[in-house]
């Protein structure tokens, strides 16, 4: 075990450095901007005073390393500072909008990811039929038409002509987890509609990819049925680019929801983004970037782990 | 071995069959027609050149097509069963539980997820045969009968945790597993070293001996089928060309082409001795240690020297270190200690230091001429850029240089110029990566088991090939083969390898005449030869619990 443990270590350690890096381009690029944020913050109707005034209660008189040091600090402790535009603290404003984006993107993996691993199954066990044309067809219409267009053809068909789902996710606090489902239903279908082909199609490509290997023949020399050929003998070798591909298409899912979002108007960290990012509030699309990151490594980093624990040379050492 | 076999016995009974390849959008015929009787307890051997149609005769005789194959015509009756009109599930219902197969690489053939002894209980468990324990408990018994180590044990592990030979052995049980009248043995010891084929020769022999199995023994080596086989099959193109007991093909071969397949050992290269004046050696490796990072000691204090214009073979068994000394020559692999001179000149230990006169010194050719030619790069590029890098040669000059090149390996220039890797034989492809070796014009070149993924007749014309090479141009060639028989007929001295030491070296002759280092003498004794009775005599010298991994030398 002590071989897998300190690849797993050396794993974490390198994703710890990525965000580092990370943290220095959000922050470095801010301060690329022309002018300085006071300035462009501020607009250039701005006097020379009001400039000054805002440089000096924003501490830019300091070097920038020292700032970014002070701003880094604050943000492991989960303090991103203030907001330029609202006066309110960043974190604050970020938490509740984040615990949605989350939820609604576990809502979307919760049915994707099975969906799609299952049909990536039956698509490669019946290769090659029209059921795996139809089934690529679909998943691939799909994935080619832009998000916000999926979203309205939803909304259109499903809230519009028959009602049966809201056509805006507002959230309000005093809702049950049933209204809830159904609120954020329209905009985790786009969603779905949206990651499924990706995975389905990795899980069939990386099993029909395996079915030419020794093993696979020698399991149907050995009498064993087509559906446990795949099952038991293909899946398992399997895992390391599915699982690679799910956790791309979990970190999209958390972080590609901007236009899912204000589609249907929910109160997600994508809107606050894009509103952040209007008004210039430089706070919250740093600490919003931030974040997207993280989960973007994270996600990235525990597809890595699942992979050398799926890889039984590594599981198993000699 | 005399077995008597009468018609009721008939097991399997294949008529007229004919199998077609799907190949560039149309059926080409790969089974031309082969009729083939197998009896309860007969074991067949079939043998011929890659592209006999041996293998897929074999898959036949389960009703297996393999993929972009079909049976097109003909019979297959098993056991009064005709497989062809069979439905899909009957015939996979024959699968595993009464016809089973052992694949060539066993390395390859179990899936790595999967413990070895689920793997085995997989077949009887799915017919209902015995339950998981039980099935279990049977996989021991028979690991104990093909003498793996650790029987109750062993099943335990995982593919990548059990060697290459054990492998062998417990897909030979996991064969066992549901006591099947017929197994398909498919090239079952081509992939393992000499000192490891012979346990697993015998295990199989024991083992269908025992349980009066038949089996289809398929296999491009002729003395190995002499071992093993009652009656054997000669197969060429697709079509039959004899069939005989094993004795009576051995010793009074029909046709013409069975002749020159036994005759094919034939070439023998006159032995050169070492030049008598104090010429320096064109390499000489001296008290080299090497490592991959972070690993153990891979080469041990390995010296030895390469006179000009003389081929040294570099013998033992794979992981003995023979392709890693010919990594430090070549500087892939910088020694942590030792030098390796060329012409009394210290190479530096990487190949980025190296001058290009240096680099010129130290060519390869490599084992699979298939993964070394790069296929979407045209022979007068693959050839011609060394020539120019080298030579610094251009335009019409190149040309000619890439022809004469391409003369010199008996290549039709004209035909084979603008040709790619893919659309060649694989002995042409071994030849071009001569070539590509000699466009560098060098005085001593590097063959890495070149010859071991040929057929014989081909090999042979490779072999040839090199000793013309060797005195027209007068190379000197580090030979790197676990083949003695290639050994005998090309080698002026050999070195014998054995985990990263060199045990013994010298001339040809002194090597092949008794005393021996132990060691060497295990490897010589370990070659199948024609003879029938060489297996039972080698077990009997050895005793069975003496062999290969079991002995200790």
């Amino acid at each position: 075990m002590g071989k897998l443990s300190r690849l797993i270590l050396k794993r974490l350690g390198l994703g710890l450095i990525t965000i580092l890096v990370v943290s220095v381009l959000i922050f470095f690029a801010v301060e690329l901007l022309p002018g300085d944020i006071a300035e462009s913050v501020l607009g250039q109707g701005a006097t020379e005073e009001t400039v000054a005034a805002m440089r000096e209660q924003l501490g830019l008189g300091r070097p920038a390393v020292v700032r970014y040091f002070e701003w880094l600090g604050g943000a492991v402790q989960g303090d991103f500072g203030v907001s330029l535009v609202s006066g309110e603290r960043v974190s604050a404003a970020i938490s509740d909008r984040f615990v949605n984006t989350l939820f609604l993107a576990s809502y979307a993996a919760v049915i994707a990811v099975p969906i799609s691993i299952i049909l990536g199954v039956f698509t490669a066990l019946y290769r090659n039929t029209i059921f795996d044309r139809v089934a690529n067809v679909a998943t691939l219409s799909t994935i080619s038409s832009p998000e916000f267009f999926l979203g309205y053809i939803l909304i259109l068909f499903l809230a519009v002509r028959t009602s049966m789902f809201p056509a805006i996710s507002s959230l309000s606090g005093s809702m049950s987890f049933a209204d809830l489902l159904q609120r954020t239903f329209l905009p985790m279908l786009t969603l779905v509609l949206v990651v499924t082909a990706h995975m389905m199609r990795m899980t069939r490509a990386a099993i029909i990819n395996l079915l030419a290997s020794p093993y696979i023949e020698m399991a149907r020399l050995k009498g064993t049925p087509p559906w446990k050929v795949i099952v038991k003998h293909a899946l398992p070798n399997a895992w390391a680019p599915i699982i690679n591909v799910v956790a791309l298409n979990l970190a999209y899912l958390i972080t590609g929801v901007v236009l899912v979002e204000v589609v249907f108007v929910y109160p997600g960290i994508g809107q606050l983004l894009v509103d952040a990012v209007a008004k210039r509030d430089f706070p919250v699309v740093q600490a919003c970037c931030l974040i997207f990151a993280a989960t973007f490594i994270l996600l990235n980093l525990a597809a890595d782990v699942g992979a050398i624990l799926t890889n039984p040379r590594l599981r198993h050492p000699k | 071995m005399k077995k008597r076999f009468t018609d009721e016995d008939v097991l399997l009974k294949i008529r007229d069959l004919k199998i077609e390849g799907y190949s560039d959008e149309t059926w080409v015929p790969i089974i031309k027609g082969v009729d083939l009787t197998l009896h309860r307890g007969e074991v067949m051997g079939l043998i011929g050149e890659s592209g006999a149609g041996k293998s897929t005769i074999g898959a036949a005789a389960m009703g297996y097509a393999r993929d972009g194959t079909r049976i097109s015509d003909g019979s297959i009756e098993f056991d009064g069963m005709e497989l062809t009109t069979a439905s899909e599930t009957e015939r996979r219902a024959l699968r595993g539980s009464r016809i089973a197969y052992v694949a060539q690489s066993a390395a390859a053939s179990f899936n790595p997820s999967h413990k070895l002894i689920d793997q085995h209980a997989e077949a009887p468990v799915h017919y209902r045969i015995k339950k998981r324990m039980a099935a279990q408990e049977d996989a021991m018994e028979l690991y104990e009968r093909l003498r793996l180590p650790n029987p109750r044990e062993i099943g335990f592990r995982y593919p990548h945790q059990v060697s290459g030979g054990q492998l062998q052995r417990a897909m030979t049980a996991m064969a066992m597993s549901c006591r099947p009248d017929l197994i398909i043995f498919d090239e079952p010891t081509t992939a393992l070293d000499v000192t490891t084929q012979i346990e697993v020769l015998a295990a199989i022999r024991d083992i269908v001996d025992q349980f009066n199995t038949a089996a289809i023994y398929i296999t491009h080596d002729l003395a190995v089928v002499a071992q093993m086989a009652d009656t054997i099959k000669v197969l060429l193109k697709g079509e039959e060309v004899e069939e005989a007991p094993t004795r009576e093909m051995l010793e009074n071969p029909q046709e013409e082409y069975t002749k020159s397949l036994w005759a094919v050992r034939s070439f023998h290269s006159p032995q050169r001795r070492r030049p008598a004046d104090n010429t320096q050696p064109v390499i000489s490796v001296q008290h080299v240690d090497a490592s991959y990072t972070g690993g153990e000691k891979v080469l041990d204090d390995v010296s030895f020297d390469i006179y000009p214009g003389m081929t040294v073979a570099v013998v033992g068994e794979s992981g003995s270190g023979k392709s890693t000394t010919a990594r430090v020559i070549t500087g892939l692999l910088p020694p942590s200690s030792g030098q390796v001179l060329c012409k009394g000149e210290p190479l530096p230990p990487r190949y980025q230091d190296r001058t290009r006169d240096q680099l010129r010194q130290a060519q390869m050719i490599y084992q699979m001429a298939d993964t070394a030619l790069n296929p979407k790069v045209r022979i007068s590029e693959i050839i011609g850029r060394p020539a120019q890098f080298y030579s610094g040669l251009r335009g019409p000059k190149l040309k000619q240089r890439v022809d004469e090149l391409l003369d010199l390996i008996e290549l039709d220039p004209a035909k084979f110029y603008s040709r790619y890797p893919p659309e060649l034989s694989g002995g042409q492809k071994q030849r071009i990566g001569i070539a590509r070796a000699l466009a560098a014009e060098p005085e001593f070149i590097i063959c890495d088991e070149v010859t071991s993924a040929l057929d014989q007749l081909v090999a042979e014309g490779i072999l040839k090939l090199l000793d013309r090479l060797q005195s027209e141009l007068g190379l000197a060639y580090m030979f790197i083969t676990h083949d003695l028989a290639t050994v005998r007929s090309i080698a002026d001295e050999v070195v014998v390898m054995q985990n990263g030491k060199v045990v013994e070296k010298g001339p040809k002759d002194e090597m092949f005449t008794p005393p021996h280092h132990p060691y060497t003498d295990l490897l010589l004794s370990s070659v199948p030869e024609m003879d029938p009775d060489w297996l039972s005599t080698v077990l009997e010298e050895r005793g069975v619990d003496n062999l290969g991994e079991a002995a200790d030398v």
